[in-house]
């Protein structure tokens, strides 16, 4: 077995709204290995909003344990996690979330930006590795209005990549794409799951799960379905078999 | 953290919505141009007020008979005997804080060369008149020492006089002039000094031994006024204190008797006319400082407004690992910039303004230097005070919050 990157031990997350009390999280653990390629599953209300919150160390469980990486992250500080996040999780959001006006390279830079031990030139070189990572070499000086939803994306993954994090954290990442573009991104997630990538892709589309090679599955804050995937789809093979569109 | 990197990423940001970065600057750059332009026409009128007295002569001291009664009824001045010359030659050499002094005598009536004539009157002065009223001759020499002592009938004119007389052009160097009957020989001609402030023309002038004139054209024993100059501007009050005292010593007034004279100064004059402009410019650098803290609230406004409309890009640069304080510097350093920028287009503008003023309108302008620098470090503060509350709010933004926010 690798070594896990992702550990959670019995997790809650209560959310107070007047007088009431929400458990959005009622003690959840699971474990997440190196080199995995996870998808959560659930329906809205479900609670893997909160659940990859606290996986992006955005917020923190009310109780139970967290390590990422080996890093107990329940009591750290608001501080102390922007930096964890800096250098251990790549996010991946539905909507991209590109920086407007700006080119797809200083895009991908960002998170070095925020990491004073990278200096310029190393930070240019990692941002162009990553975004020849995602196939978009010949894009880099094009600004975020210049492209298309795919190529955006694709940008975002580079962004997520460029600090060779621990875990990529995906938010319905193909939750804005047509079929075809998302299969696309697919493949690039598939192919780096295969370079080795640990990846978490949440979602409420069952479609995506057979891409993966395990599946969590929440419904009202419990886990109630984690079964690895036997027959792991080729997102590549699909996206051959997509009828080709005349335009 | 890295203040370049989060310069580089406050730069960009700016660059981004440029217009929107300019309209932000354009309450300072108003503000930090007009503090500097109030200001240079403020100390502009002060320094030509200054100028046209100093104009006048260098800090002059005028002693003048006054303050005497009889039988309860005051005199004017012009008819007091108090000031004798004896008066005038103790104070000249028992003085240490004067350069110069002269006595003053006046005699008007009509001067007449050739078929010329004009009307004016002959100052009977000493020596030092020259130096404390700074004129100077132009043609011809002083009258000397030898000409007071003899009462000699000998004049220095000034320009006025000289085209009056002389319309031809001719030198009246050598000259003899007329005045009152009495027969002067020209000896020199003064340099022209136009018109002073109060519009009196400067030029008009005839100076004459002080003998002469009290003995062979008043037939006094008397002196209208005594001016002397002070070592410096700041030994004018040290200067009158002396004069007083010996004066009031050589009147043998008692101390409780009020004095008989009355001493002025230039300083005085300069004193007042200072406090008008002072209350000018304060007048005007306040209205400019109100427009300076307009532009400071402008900053604030935008950068408030700015930082709703940019939730989602605060929220992504959390997530990708943003601390606050780093949201908190960003947000700073945009306003800092902004102030800036705002604050050396200010001064350039200010500097046009001025300059504008100067030569468009005519008026005396003067750019102070620390004008520039209190409106540059005024504008700075103001960036970081009414930035820092929009700062803050971003920063306290809860990524989750923040990235969700549409």
């Amino acid at each position: 077995m690798n070594k896990s990157v992702i550990e959670l031990i019995d997790i809650r997350r209560d959310f107070t709204v007047g007088d009431e009390t929400v458990h959005a999280l009622r003690g959840v653990s699971f474990s997440i290995s190196e080199g995995e390629f996870v998808t959560i599953m659930g329906t809205s209300g479900s609670g893997k909003s909160t659940l990859l919150n606290i996986l992006g160390c955005l917020d923190t469980p009310t109780g139970g344990e967290y390590y990422l990486d080996g890093i107990s992250v329940r009591k750290m500080s608001k501080s102390q996690r922007a930096v964890l996040r800096n250098r251990k999780i790549g996010f991946v959001f539905q909507n991209y979330n590109l920086l407007a006006k700006t080119t797809a390279l200083e895009n991908v830079e960002l998170p070095l930006m925020y990491n004073s031990k990278i200096g310029t030139s190393e930070r240019r070189e990692r941002a162009k590795q990553a975004l020849k990572a995602v196939g978009l070499e010949n894009r880099m000086e094009h600004k975020s209005n210049q492209m298309s939803g795919g190529q955006m994306q694709r940008v975002a993954i580079a962004r997520a990549l460029v600090n060779d994090p621990a875990v990529i954290l995906a938010d319905e990442a193909t939750g804005n794409l047509d079929t075809r573009t998302s299969f696309e991104i697919l493949v690039l997630l598939q192919q780096l799951h295969a370079e080795g990538r640990t990846i978490i892709f949440v979602t409420h589309n069952p479609e995506i799960a057979r891409y993966s090679c395990r599946n969590i599955k929440l419904t009202d804050g419990h886990i109630v379905e984690d079964t690895l995937n036997q027959n792991i789809l080729s997102a590549a093979d699909t996206l051959a078999g997509l009828p080709v569109e005349n335009d | 953290m890295n203040i370049g990197n989060l310069s580089k990423i406050a730069l960009k940001a700016l660059l981004n919505n440029k217009m929107r970065a300019f309209l932000t600057m354009l309450g300072i750059i108003i503000g930090v141009a007009s503090v500097i332009t109030m200001i240079a026409i403020g100390q502009g009128s002060k320094m030509s007020i200054r100028a046209q007295i100093s104009e006048m002569g260098s800090n002059i001291i005028m002693i003048h008979p006054g303050g005497e009664r009889r039988a309860g009824v005051r005199m004017d001045p012009s008819e007091m005997q108090t000031l004798k010359i004896e008066n005038y030659e103790t104070l000249r050499n028992e003085c240490v804080f004067i350069s110069g002094i002269s006595p003053l005598v006046n005699s008007s009536g009509q001067l007449v060369s050739g078929n010329n004539n004009y009307p004016s009157s002959v100052s009977g002065v000493g020596l030092d008149y020259l130096n404390i009223r700074q004129l100077k001759i132009s043609d011809g020499e002083m009258f000397s020492a030898s000409d007071i002592q003899t009462s000699a009938k000998v004049c220095v004119i000034g320009k006025t006089i000289a085209d009056n007389l002389f319309p031809d052009g001719g030198d009246p160097v050598g000259k003899t002039i007329r005045f009152n009957q009495v027969p002067f020989r020209v000896v020199g001609v003064l340099e022209s000094k136009g018109y002073n402030s109060m519009g009196m023309d400067q030029d008009d002038i005839v100076l004459a031994p002080y003998t002469t004139v009290m003995k062979r054209l008043l037939a006094v024993t008397y002196l209208e006024s005594i001016f002397a100059s002070a070592l410096s501007e700041e030994m004018t009050d040290l200067a009158t204190e002396e004069i007083s005292s010996i004066l009031r010593r050589e009147h043998k007034l008692k101390d409780t008797d009020a004095n008989d004279f009355e001493i002025r100064s230039q300083q005085e004059l300069s004193q007042m006319l200072n406090t008008t402009t002072d209350l000018m410019t304060t007048l005007l650098a306040c209205i400019a400082g109100i427009s300076l803290i307009v532009g400071g609230i402008g900053i604030m406004n935008i950068m408030y407004v700015s930082v709703t409309e940019r939730t989602k890009e605060i929220g992504l640069r959390m997530s990708v690992g943003a601390k606050g304080s780093d949201i908190l510097a960003q947000f700073l350093i945009e306003a800092v910039i902004i102030s800036i920028t705002g604050g050396i287009i200010g001064v350039l503008t200010g500097f046009g303004a001025s300059l504008g003023v100067k030569f468009i309108a005519r008026w005396p302008v003067f750019i102070q230097p620390w004008s520039v620098i209190l409106s540059f470090a005024v504008c700075t503060v103001t960036g970081i005070f009414f930035g820092w509350y929009p700062a803050k709010k971003a920063a306290d933004l809860d990524p989750i919050d923040a990235l969700r926010y549409e």
